[in-house]
């Protein structure tokens, strides 16, 4: 990597073991209803059967509780193809189409898959069955997939635990294990809660500023930014003066030496992998040369030492990369305290 | 109610299609620096400051604060953001001069959609019981609705793929379109069906960028701009979020947004149409009755850029250029927001 290539991070955005969703009682009915191998919609103000249920009038927020079996049988309403499946987000492992389908007794149509060979299969108009997942747990796909109704599963219902699905039919192992009702589905009681995964990856990038100021810090330096009209350095640079967000792009080395200008105690564990053990020091720093303190740690003093005005320098790991937290933390060098007039514009 | 009259009066923007070097802030910092300027005001003397973005794009939560560094807070502005298309921020603004609290506003919006796969980013705005876990990508549903555009009759794909070559071609003459080419309707109809019915020329290119704007109630903007673009009207309306329950095939809030506004009458020189796949024009234009002498999207529209959170406030921009510099003398600008254009806002911009 040369030193003007922009620096960029994966970044994954994930809670771990999903989101757990309570699911209220419009939803409760009809995922209880998919586990059974049944489709129940609701009847909104203006008489139409709606699937999948809320408990609210879309059109007019009205509470609505009628409860109607609809389907099983369905008509494609417009469809669309999915060439190319996408691990960890999709059910199904082949080509299949999304759709809205419009089961029979209801009036509204809904998002779900149509699972045939190819998009030759598929047409406005056509009808369509569900074939149910064999293991339902209440969840959006336990109806596995609509099918063409020429596939013979016209007669077809599902047992209460084995449905009729059909051979062939390919599940990607993502949705089974992860999307799941909450615990262990107990086939007696209505479904309250659902957990979705949701996984989001990212490439970051730093920006032209940070990458500046990271590729300092992989020489053991601290770079930041004076203003174009005033003699104000920040750091950690972002690229603008923040007080008038005007462009800066001349970089001035700061630190490593800084005065304590105000600070935390910490005694709680565990709120960071990062975080050195309790009690531990967090404090605002004003480097020397900058005009904006710089958050980190104190160390190599006992909590109850440290203190406003206490001068620090900063401790490197040996490891130099351009990854911030290779500033590992400050200690004390050692100068006398500065008085307060010196940083109170700071405190 | 009597409203005090407010007019555009700078804009500027910026897009890339992937930009590895600057980051959202970055991307932030020149067209602040560029309205402002144009503004004629000093950037202390704007009364309130608003931005339009989506925190899920740069993966992490409340990443809209950071973007107040390039819009310069100190000493402490009158601020607010919006999780939406800056176009909203807009709306915002409009509303705060409104209540007489206010004079001026900036407003900005910004989007790095190439940090992440933006399309089935969106997909997390839909229901997250009984749509989300199925993941349709924004283009898939987008795709439903074409296909259920389509399946009534009287569109048929040759129909997207003319809006989609007219776009192609207008966006040449745009300096921030990221996709342009010189094409007619055939040649694209000969092109592959990527995502049926839709083809990639339906469907806007995924772009990083950025817009902003500076308004004004009357007498600042008639001393700070020679040629300000008057808004005469402006209103959003959202539908239902069931996708099922809506008639695809038309856009009642567009519909309503556009009689609010006072649009219906027609009379339009230009109108910007914040129409991220081909058959969302169709749609859109006639939910606002355009057609005759109205020129559609001569910016090449959201096919040719869009940047996630400021494509909506571009379409304001550009017909508030297109006024500023005498080109057109009443314009329509459109936002949408939402899967299958469940919320719509319209503007009316006229010259003086």
């Amino acid at each position: 990597m040369t030193s003007t290539e922009p620096l960029i991070e994966h970044h994954v955005l994930e809670y771990p073991g999903g989101y757990t969703r309570s699911v209220g009682p419009a939803i409760s009915r009809y995922l209880t209803g998919l586990r059974a191998g049944k489709i129940i919609g609701v009847r909104i103000g203006d008489g139409r059967v709606m699937v999948p249920p809320t408990e609210y009038d879309p059109e007019t927020g009205g509470a609505i509780d009628e409860y109607v079996e609809v389907g099983p049988a369905g008509t494609v309403v417009c469809w669309t193809w999915v060439s190319e499946p996408r691990a960890g987000r999709h059910h199904l492992t082949k080509p299949f189409a999304f759709a809205l389908v419009r089961p029979d007794g209801a009036d509204v149509p809904m998002v779900h898959v149509v699972d045939v060979a190819s998009a030759d299969e598929m047409s406005v108009g056509m009808r369509v069955m569900p074939r149910w997942a064999d293991d339902r747990v209440g969840y959006v796909t336990d109806l596995d997939a609509w099918v063409p109704m020429s596939d013979g599963d016209m007669a077809r219902t599902p047992s209460p635990q084995r449905s009729g699905g059909r051979a062939g039919a390919e599940r990607a192992p993502v949705d089974q294990s992860d999307g799941a009702a909450s615990g262990a589905p107990d086939l007696t009681e209505p479904v309250t809660g659902i957990t979705v995964p949701i996984r989001l990856e990212y490439e970051i990038n730093a920006g032209v500023a940070a990458s500046k100021y990271l590729r300092g810090m992989a020489e053991g330096r601290i770079l930041g930014q004076r203003a174009v009209d005033s003699d104000k350095v920040y750091v950690p640079p972002r690229g603008s003066d923040p007080t008038t967000g005007a462009p800066t792009e001349i970089e001035v080395e700061v630190g490593p030496n800084g005065t304590v200008t105000t600070f935390c105690v910490t005694n709680i564990p565990g709120l960071s992998e990062l975080a050195p053990p309790v009690p531990y020091v967090s404090a605002q720093i004003l480097l020397d040369g900058a005009n904006t303190p710089w958050l980190g740690l104190v160390q190599g003093i006992a909590v109850d030492d440290v203190r406003m005005g206490l001068r620090v320098r900063a401790v490197w790991d040996e490891n130099l990369r351009p990854d911030a937290r290779c500033l590992k933390w400050f200690e004390p060098n050692g100068e006398p305290d500065a008085p307060y007039e010196s940083y109170r514009e700071y405190a | 109610m009597s409203t005090r009259d407010v007019a555009v009066i700078s804009f500027a923007q910026r897009t890339a299609v992937n930009d590895r070097e600057r980051n959202e802030v970055e991307f932030i910092i020149p067209v602040v620096q560029e309205a402002v300027a144009a503004s004629g005001l000093a950037r202390h003397d704007i009364g309130f400051t608003i931005s339009g973005s989506c925190d899920y794009l740069s993966g992490g939560p409340f990443t809209f604060v950071a973007g107040l560094d390039a819009a310069g807070a100190w000493p402490p502005v009158k601020e607010s953001h919006v999780e939406m298309d800056a176009a909203w921020a807009l709306y915002e603004a409009w509303v705060a001069i409104q209540t007489g609290e206010v004079d001026s506003a900036l407003i900005y919006g910004f989007g790095k959609s190439s940090l992440t796969d933006v399309h089935q980013l969106i997909t997390l705005q839909t229901d997250p019981y009984t749509v989300a876990p199925l993941w349709p990508s924004m283009v898939d549903l987008a795709a439903l609705q074409a296909s259920a555009l389509l399946a009534e009759g009287g569109v048929t794909e040759a129909d997207l793929a003319a809006v989609a070559a007219r776009s192609r071609r207008d966006a040449r003459a745009n300096p921030y379109a990221v996709v342009s080419e010189d094409v007619d309707a055939d040649a694209l109809l000969a092109r592959p069906v990527t995502h049926s019915p839709l083809r990639d020329a339906d469907i806007a290119p995924v772009t990083d960028g950025s817009a902003a704007i500076v308004i004004a109630a009357a007498d600042v903007a008639r001393e700070h701009c020679e040629r300000p673009a008057w808004i005469r009207g402006i209103d959003h309306r959202i539908d239902a979020p069931h996708i099922g329950v809506r008639d695809l095939t038309a856009s009642a809030s567009t519909q309503r947004a556009g009689e609010e506004a006072g649009a219906l009458q027609g009379g339009f020189d230009a109108a910007e149409l914040h129409a991220q796949f081909s058959h969302d024009e169709v749609i859109l234009a006639q939910a606002l009755g355009l057609g005759g002498d109205t020129r559609i999207n001569p910016s090449g529209g959201a096919l040719g850029a869009n940047p996630m959170m400021a494509t909506g406030l571009i379409r304001i921009g550009e017909i508030f250029q297109r006024i500023n510099s005498g080109e057109i003398g009443r314009g329509l600008a459109h936002a949408t927001q939402g899967p299958c254009l469940q919320q719509n806002l319209v503007c009316v911009m006229e010259g003086e």
